[in-house]
């Protein structure tokens, strides 16, 4: 597998020399970033050329850097730490997952949407037909809308839900709860009622905690 | 006479074929599904976000709670990814356990699906043969971890517990006396070992017998040869994997083609189809329960040679020793801080994948070198499967749809999560 990448590596430098934000090998894994306006290009020619084939996609997923690298203090407060300084300057990105079965090659391909308040990015249904779930999803979890999309529906949340739960600003309690109301006789939604409350604090410590990497 | 019009038929959630909570949206010209459009959600409950909020022990039960049939699969992805987020080299004991479990949990899938998807099509027999031998499994969980079905047994860094030398034994009561139930407790007087020992000396005779109710039956074939035919081209395209690649007649199996654990030391085949259609898949996923099977002894053969620690000794991941603990202050303060505040993973991403019994069942964490994971995605193999329901069920009866659901394996813990 490692000399697979080696081999990747070299080829993704020569097809893409131009269109490569950045290319890093961590963890027996590659993760390309390109670039929104590069993406359609890049990613139809990983599957198409010879050399790359990527014929799956196996996962896209959105991600939101809201937070990235921060604790939370008591009150709330986001309380930022050493690596939130060096990390995103967007705030959405949509993870791609490939794989090539053809050369038994996996690759990670992130891609930033650039405008923070409404996300966007071209589809990539034309290029894997699986994708139109994945950015369906993307699209209900995080609001990230991909243009040309054939049908961007939400997916997974209820009919008619407000707000996208996976942001980082959305509360885990979510903001309606639904009860029966006997005098009204049908299902009502109000306000929660759950305090929001921290069961273990988010903590980061030291590099090489416990010896451990 | 009257003209036909197409109309559109609403199917679930509250089916019995839809294998959970699915809703279809059926649009019929005449008997002949023209679209379908699969309304799923119904059974979300953000494992996603819930894993943002927890540590990354705490998350590890919600694993089982993914795909509930597949239990110690979908936990073996998740420790996979945070072992590779931490270096961690898990020791070989506990690899072949992983191994072992892997195996006996596809075996466990393959047989529920095998009952319920005969079920659908309308064999009864084979729902009560299959689950015969699956109650066995179902003991040896319970013998491992104590639960029967969320077992919460792989850990990061190895399994909780060392193989247990005893099995749960049948008690007497009143539908069974002694006598009966001594009968029955016969092959689980021995360690755990000995009774999977036994029963893959019995399962092949077993997997014999669906095959005689199933392989040549009329019906059965009636029902699934030429039923949602996938062909290699799309089956890549629409992000199949597992069963229903292979059924598609691509060989690709993450057990061979990227080995984890020990599967390289092991010796097994990977059955192929050649027509993707559903009774091919049928083939493949019978044949897999054989060639697990195969695995499994394996397994028991060096496990029984070979004892040793089934989890690293890193205070930091792993707990240490209950009777340490209870006597050395330094075990005791590490035994609390792992349970309340948590392992610290290094910052970074990775993806893990397992050869899941309905595909490929991977993990993606982003550690900002906190206690929680910073994102966590759950890639379901059934997932991708769901959404190509409406491709496979187009220009087929609504009788098919029934079929195609119960080929495709879905079960909604996974696509929803």
């Amino acid at each position: 597998m490692a000399a697979n990448l080696n081999i990747l590596t070299a080829k993704l430098n020569t097809i893409f020399a131009n269109q490569i934000v950045s290319l890093e090998n961590s963890l027996g894994e590659l993760t390309l970033v390109v670039s929104a306006s590069d993406m359609l290009a890049v990613l139809t020619r990983m599957r198409d050329d010879p050399d790359l084939r990527f014929e799956q996609m196996m996962d896209l997923c959105g991600v939101d850097y809201f937070t990235y690298g921060s604790e939370i203090c008591e009150g709330g407060a986001y309380l930022k730490s050493d690596i939130a300084l060096d990390a995103y300057t967007s705030r959405f990105a949509v993870v791609y997952h490939l794989l090539s079965v053809t050369h038994n090659t996996r690759l990670r391909v992130r891609v930033f949407a650039t405008d923070d308040d409404l996300p966007m990015l071209s589809s990539v249904v034309n290029i894997w037909p699986c994708a139109n779930w994945y950015e369906r999803e993307a699209f209900d979890l995080y609001g990230i809308v991909f243009t040309d999309h054939p049908d961007l529906r939400r997916l997974l949340t209820d009919y008619g839900f407000v707000g996208n739960p996976f942001r980082k600003d959305f509360p885990l309690s979510g903001h309606v709860e639904m009860r029966y109301d006997p005098e009204q006789q049908r299902v009502i939604y109000q306000q929660v009622s759950i305090e929001p409350r921290e069961l273990v604090p988010r903590i980061i410590r030291e590099e090489h905690y416990g010896g451990l990497k | 006479m009257a003209e036909i019009k197409n109309y559109t038929m609403n199917f679930g959630p509250q089916h019995p074929s839809a294998h959970g909570v699915l809703r279809l949206v059926l649009e019929l010209d005449g008997e002949v599904i023209e679209r379908a459009d699969p309304h799923i959600g119904l059974l979300h409950r953000a494992t996603e976000k819930l894993a943002e909020h927890k540590t990354y022990l705490q998350s590890l039960p919600y694993m089982d709670r993914l795909d509930y049939v597949s239990m110690m699969c979908n936990e073996h992805a998740y420790v996979m990814a945070i072992e590779k987020l931490l270096a961690l080299e898990v020791p070989l004991r506990a690899q072949y356990i992983r191994v072992m479990f892997d195996e006996i949990t596809r075996v466990m899938n393959h047989l529920l699906w095998l009952g319920a998807h005969a079920l659908d099509i309308g064999a009864m027999t084979v729902f009560l043969y299959a689950f015969r031998e699956r109650e066995d499994l179902m003991d040896v969980y319970e013998a491992v971890s104590g639960a029967r079905l969320h077992a919460a047994y792989y850990r990061p860094g190895g399994v909780y517990r060392d193989l247990p030398d005893s099995m749960p034994l049948y008690q007497a009561s009143k539908i069974h006396n002694a006598k009966a139930v001594k009968k029955m407790n016969e092959n689980r007087e021995g360690s755990l070992l000995d009774f999977m020992e036994d029963f893959t000396n019995r399962f092949p005779t077993c997997v014999d017998e669906y095959e005689t109710l199933l392989t040549d039956n009329r019906i059965w074939k009636q029902r699934t040869v030429g039923i949602g035919v996938v062909t290699p081209e799309r089956a890549l395209a629409l992000g199949f994997s597992g069963p229903m690649l292979r059924g598609s007649g691509i060989v690709w199996d993450l057990r061979k083609k990227q080995p984890y654990e020990v599967y390289n030391r092991i010796d097994f085949d990977i059955p192929v189809g050649v027509e993707g259609d559903c009774y091919d898949r049928y083939l493949v996923r019978v044949e897999e329960m054989r060639q697990s099977n195969r695995i499994i002894k394996q397994c028991i053969s060096w496990l029984r040679q070979n004892p040793g620690p089934v989890i690293v000794n890193n205070f930091k991941v792993a707990p240490p020793k209950r009777e340490s603990m209870k006597q050395n202050m330094e075990e005791l303060i590490h035994h609390f801080k792992l349970f309340t505040e948590g392992m610290h993973v290094p910052p970074g991403e990775a993806y893990a994948a397992v050869e899941h019994p309905k595909g490929e069942f991977g993990i993606y964490v982003i550690s900002d070198g906190a206690n929680k994971p910073y994102r966590l995605k759950i890639r379901a193999p059934g997932f991708a499967h769901i959404a190509a329901l409406d491709e496979m069920a187009r220009g087929h009866m609504i009788a098919d749809v029934v079929a195609i659901i119960g080929t495709q394996d879905i079960v909604f813990g996974e696509v929803d999560r």
